[in-house]
């Protein structure tokens, strides 16, 4: 196993009455593409913030690489880069300019901030843009110029706030592929929050947050692992009353999500027949699934996941 | 590594001023216009026409003129710290290495710059009021400028951190940049002022650059007056400059 990067010890903060973070303990490891997933209002805004050393949290303790982030933000900022959900590039300036001026927020100058500029602009593929200044460029674009200036610094930690808001399906593979180029070739760590149940299937390990605690976590498979068989969702006109007589007649758990039921059983495709047959009028629709994350949340919180956007 | 990052966020502040065309049209035209206005509607109000008194008057006013361009460009180039903040670009800096002292002195810089450059602009009108300078004496005056575009700047980039609308902001400084201009002494001496005005003039830090810019501009006769003078104006300007950096590093967070 490699080695813990960031440690986050029991970290608490509230927003007056309202608790973000209840006592969230969760450790990052070198190397790994780490997903903080979970519904708006979980968590992961605030868990973003205090890792990119913008909120300090009220209790508990974050390490970072072995330094105290709480103490010393100081330490720990010229090692990390940042890719905030709202862009953070600056319209006026050309793509160049805005690399090279955040280049030198970071001391760097001269021929190696340069080369640096030069580097990242071929291998993002904005070389022959440059001189473009950012508020022409598209949504796809000026996130890509987004993820090239956080990495001027040449970061250990590259941290995204839900990176893919607001890109088109094409855009958003082009990024993945991007960051999983630079995870390879450089080995730098990644982490980022997404509310989209499918992105945390693509990384190493996730943390699944609701309501400021730590509802599960671990790799898709194990995550996973964690539910019993299949899905079978029903649709139906009296959710609560076929709740009812289907957990009295076959003595399975149900649960009800919105106006749907939903079912996990071993060898689901067998139940179905079975299920229908009994009760043939109720039942609208039936759909078998394997689980995914998102029937991995809803068995664990009874709540459906709901992201802002699609 | 202070400076770095400072001139840096400095030469922004210039690079954006420079390709926002509106901007740079409302800085040269804004002398000629007020100039042109003030001075036909003076004419017509004084029955000797372009007379001595017209001149007289138009000399004086000159320099409370400039220090209103001065004023206004300074406080409101500080607008872009409330930018910065809602296109997003502050956070990326709150999260740089940078320190507090230099995000306040890079914008400051920034900032006072343009307004150093306003400044002169209007000052180039100068020879039709009646001042004419040596070198030495110009050199002086481009201080004072300096010095109080640097004051302000400031004390703008107090308010402007704390607020977080456009609106807001020019709300709120209207409140405080017209009484602080009309009490600078730039229309009525302190010393004919009233006994409930002369103590706010006392304290608006307006009041010591328009005496060091008047000092300037009628020809330093006592150098070290004019020092002690502009030197309050640094000391407002440093105490500006403190108070910011506090609010910086008390309150790093910003609205995601």
């Amino acid at each position: 196993m490699s080695k813990t990067l960031i440690q986050f010890s029991n970290v608490g903060f509230s927003y007056g009455d309202r608790i973000a973070l209840d006592s969230l303990s969760f450790d990052i490891r070198e190397g790994e593409l780490f997903c903080v997933v979970g519904p708006n209002g979980g968590g992961k805004s605030t868990t973003f913030k205090i890792l990119s050393t913008l909120l300090k949290p009220q209790s508990g303790s974050v390490s970072f690489w072995g330094i105290d982030g709480v103490k010393h933000p100081e330490k720990i900022r010229p090692e990390l880069g940042v890719v905030f959900q709202s862009p953070a590039l600056d319209k006026k300036l050309t793509i160049q300019e805005n690399l090279v001026y955040h280049g030198k927020l970071y001391g760097l100058r001269g021929a190696s901030l340069a080369k640096k500029v030069e580097d990242l602009l071929k291998r993002f593929a904005v070389f022959d843009r440059k001189d473009e200044r950012v508020e022409k460029l598209s949504g796809g674009l000026k996130r890509r110029v987004e993820i090239a200036k956080s990495l001027i610094s040449g970061p250990k930690l590259l941290i995204l706030d839900e990176p893919t808001t607001g890109l088109d399906p094409v855009a958003r593979r082009e990024m993945w592929s991007y960051l999983d180029v630079l995870r390879k070739e450089q080995g730098i760590s990644i982490v980022f929050t997404t509310h989209l149940m499918d992105e945390a299937e693509s990384a190493d390990r996730t943390l699944v947050l609701n309501q400021g605690k730590v509802v599960t976590s671990g790799t898709p498979a194990q995550l996973k692992s964690q539910m019993g068989g299949d899905v079978i969702s029903l649709k139906t006109t009296h959710p609560e009353a076929l709740k009812e007589e289907i957990e009295k007649k076959f003595s399975v758990p149900v649960k009800k999500v919105d106006d749907e039921l939903r079912i996990e059983k071993m060898e689901g495709a067998r139940f179905i027949p079975t299920l229908v047959e009994a009760f043939p009028h109720q039942i609208l629709s039936v759909t078998l699934g394997k689980p995914t994350l998102e029937d991995l949340f809803i068995h664990l919180t009874g709540q459906r996941f709901v992201g802002g956007e699609a | 590594m202070i400076l770095t990052g400072s001139l840096t966020l400095s030469r922004r502040e210039l690079v954006r001023f420079y390709r926002q065309r509106s901007r740079i049209i409302g800085s040269l035209a804004m002398p000629v216009i007020v100039w042109a206005l003030l001075g036909t509607g003076l004419q017509a109000a004084f029955p000797s026409g372009m007379g001595k008194e017209t001149r007289e008057f138009l000399k004086y006013f000159f320099p409370g003129n400039l220090i209103l361009t001065i004023l206004f460009t300074s406080i409101f180039s500080t607008i872009s710290v409330i930018e910065d903040r809602n296109e997003g670009f502050l956070q990326s800096v709150l999260v740089s290495p940078l320190s507090p002292l230099s995000l306040v002195l890079g914008k400051v810089m920034g900032g006072a710059f343009i307004a150093l450059f306003q400044g002169l602009v209007f000052l180039t009108l100068a020879p039709l009021a009646g001042f004419h300078f040596s070198i030495s004496e110009l050199a002086l005056v481009i201080f004072s400028i300096g010095s109080i575009s640097l004051a302000m700047t400031a004390l703008g980039f107090l308010f402007a951190w704390k607020l977080d609308s456009v609106q807001g902001f020019h709300a709120i400084m209207n409140l405080v940049l017209f009484p602080m201009w009309l009490l600078s002494g730039a229309f009525f001496p302190a010393e004919s002022a009233s006994a409930f005005i002369k103590p706010l003039m006392v304290i608006n830090p307006l009041t010591y650059g328009m005496t060091s810019l008047k000092t300037a501009m009628s020809g330093v006769t006592d150098l070290s007056a004019f020092l002690v003078q502009t030197g309050v104006v640094w000391l407002f300007g440093f105490f500006f400059v403190l108070g910011s950096v506090l609010l910086v590093s008390k309150k790093r967070e910003v609205a995601l």
